[in-house]
């Protein structure tokens, strides 16, 4: 049995279970939708393993239909990496939201919401057609759309209305750059529009395309000039979503599709890759400026997002081997610290009711693991050494210089610094300082949500191995090569097996 | 060439709906008449002038078609467009429940 068409499958059939049974009992709920998060992540890791039995990537032809004609499912390194990054992720979420989404009513809404969103990613992630793309992409902006305003407040249907409206634009311009790709190269599979853009070149039409989709996957990607959604969507859903928005999704859709379309497909040109860093580096000084300035725990998160997604684009533009490697290594550390914090947000916010920081300190007492989990996340991502943050950005710096763009490195750095600072500003707010007096019955958050802040923690702590060169050659490096051979992206469906 | 060049107009019309009114149903119109816009437009590059549609007979020969898979993927993008239009006007009515306006520049708890 192939495995390809199991990733958006399984997502997309426990969301049907779940909301079909899910009404009788809370506990099946809770098991099922673990059950299948933990069996996605289960299959991503051994997806790894059968890229490194063969040489070559995984094509698989839905329904027989053999490429171009048919949709095909394509599995290389770049996907494997991403994929075993969603759902590592997803599956703390799950673990986290059965003690966390108990104060809510319909938990399996959440969990239907949820899976379906999993499943639009990880279809996003495996598909190797530029439409069904689109289509996984929609699945999964929609069930976002619900879930941001899942407790519908004023506040919470507020910033939903704003992020479907700019992200629906978003997906308009994302058709509208694939209506004219197809009517230049008359084919909607991305390895043989590749072939075509090789063989006839681009032009005018393919350069007002590319602008299209650049503005559109920015968008989902919160990219400074087009994050005005983020710091509104972000905090107002409940904290496991927001940690899988913030640490996954403006990945999956934005990150990915810009690595996929823009190396991949259009190939790396010299203009576009200086537009990259540019952007990149817009957005670590503007996201780490507003950061500094809130008091909202999770709205400084989100900002923080923002500043930490400027690192990836940065590193993806200067376009190097080592810029790359930088870039995917960064997006990996910071899916997994900055879901921890969301989740270490969420538990202070169950504890204690609020998220303005000024109301909080002293709670490092009241609350050890969560205390202990968020200052290791805070210390991995302003780039403390012997966490991976360090490795990751200390790679983006140095490939920046070793490029020749000395000036990016400096505002790479400057991010860096403004990053501690207000990570510094949250830690003695909330954890250290003194204890109002009201929080005097605080205590620890339940058994499932301090297992997934710790296990978050402990990769945040292990991540910093995966650049050790035999570590490296079996996650990191094929992704990598995925990139900085971009264009053999073309021969995918002859060199590509069953 | 003026076909395409009122399709542009459209979406145009569209996105300052989304961009200068200050009423929530205004601003769902204008994405769905950016929707139609593009929805259009991949029509009508599919389309070829004086040629039959695609249907299979098994009596004719069919030597002239317009290209069938646009008028495909139109058909997905308007199912996906139904799905965001209900639940944007789902969402803004609960916001009208809890505002008790539509005005944009009145709701506006969020800020910083």
């Amino acid at each position: 049995m192939h495995i390809l068409p199991l990733f958006p499958a399984l997502g997309l059939g426990g969301a049907f279970l779940v909301s079909l049974l899910g009404r009788r009992s809370k506990k099946f709920c809770d098991i099922f939708t673990n059950v299948i998060t933990c069996a996605l992540f289960g299959l991503s890791l051994y997806s790894l393993c059968i890229l490194k039995s063969q040489t070559s990537p995984l094509v698989y032809k839905v329904g027989g239909w053999i490429p171009p004609i048919g949709i095909s499912l394509v599995l290389d390194g770049l996907s494997s990496f991403m994929l075993i990054i969603v759902n590592f992720v997803a599956f703390m979420i799950t673990l986290y939201s059965v003690n966390y989404m108990e104060k809510f009513t319909a938990k399996f809404k959440f969990y239907t919401l949820f899976l379906l969103m999993l499943a639009g990613m990880n279809g996003v992630i495996v598909t190797g057609d530029i439409f069904n793309l689109f289509v996984f992409l929609e699945i999964a902006s929609v069930a976002s759309y619900a879930l941001v305003a899942y407790g519908v407040e004023a506040e919470e249907l507020e910033a939903s209305f704003k992020y479907l409206i700019m992200s629906s634009v978003a997906s308009l311009f994302i058709l509208l750059g694939i209506a004219f790709l197809y009517s230049y190269a008359s084919t909607l599979n991305m390895a043989d529009i590749a072939v075509v853009l090789s063989e006839k070149g681009l032009n005018n039409a393919m350069l007002f395309a590319s602008i299209l989709f650049i503005v559109g996957f920015s968008l989902k990607a919160a990219i400074v000039p087009f994050h005005a959604w983020l710091p509104d969507a972000h905090p107002s859903a409940p904290a496991p979503i927001s940690a899988c928005l913030s640490g996954i999704f403006i990945k999956a859709l934005g990150v990915y599709t810009l690595c996929r379309l823009f190396y991949n497909v259009f190939g790396a040109n010299p203009a576009l890759l200086n537009l990259f860093m540019g952007l990149g580096a817009v957005s670590i000084v503007v996201g780490a400026l507003l950061a500094l300035g809130q008091v909202d725990f999770k709205r400084l998160l989100a900002y923080s997002s923002i500043n930490q997604i400027g690192y990836i684009i940065l590193g993806l533009g200067l376009g190097t081997p080592l810029g790359i490697l930088g870039a995917l290594f960064h997006l990996f550390n910071h899916s997994v610290f900055k879901s921890l914090l969301f989740l270490n947000s969420g538990a202070v916010e169950y504890t204690v009711g609020t998220r303005n920081i000024r109301d909080m300190g002293g709670l490092r007492e009241k609350m050890p693991v969560t205390s202990s989990t968020s200052l290791i996340a805070s210390m991995s991502i302003s780039g403390i050494p012997p966490f991976n943050g360090f490795f990751s950005k200390l790679i983006i710096i140095l490939a920046c210089i070793h490029a020749g763009h000395v000036v990016y490195s400096f505002w790479a750095i400057l991010g860096s610094i403004l990053t501690l600072a207000y990570f510094m500003k949250l830690q003695k707010n909330v954890f250290f300082g003194n204890l109002p007096e009201r929080y005097n019955n605080v205590r620890e958050v339940p058994f499932f949500m301090k297992t997934a802040m710790v296990m978050l923690a402990i990769a945040c702590i292990v991540g910093g191995f995966m650049v050790l060169p035999k570590v490296k050659k079996y996650i990191l490096s094929p992704a990598q090569n995925v990139l900085t051979h971009g264009l053999d992206y073309k021969n995918i469906n002859e060199i590509g097996v069953k | 060439m003026i076909t395409y060049f009122l399709c542009l107009v459209l979406f145009a019309v569209g996105l300052y709906a989304v961009l200068r009114k200050r009423n929530l149903i205004k601003i769902i119109i204008g994405i769905v008449i950016c929707e139609y816009a593009v929805n259009l437009f991949l029509v009508l590059f599919g389309y070829r002038m004086n040629n039959r549609s695609p249907i299979y007979d098994p009596d004719q020969v069919i030597t002239k078609m317009v290209d069938p898979l646009p008028q495909a993927l139109v058909l997905t993008s308007i199912v996906i467009g139904l799905a965001t239009t209900a639940l944007v006007v789902g969402i803004a009515i609960r916001i009208y429940e809890k505002y008790g306006t539509f005005d944009i520049t009145k709701i506006r708890k969020l800020r910083g």
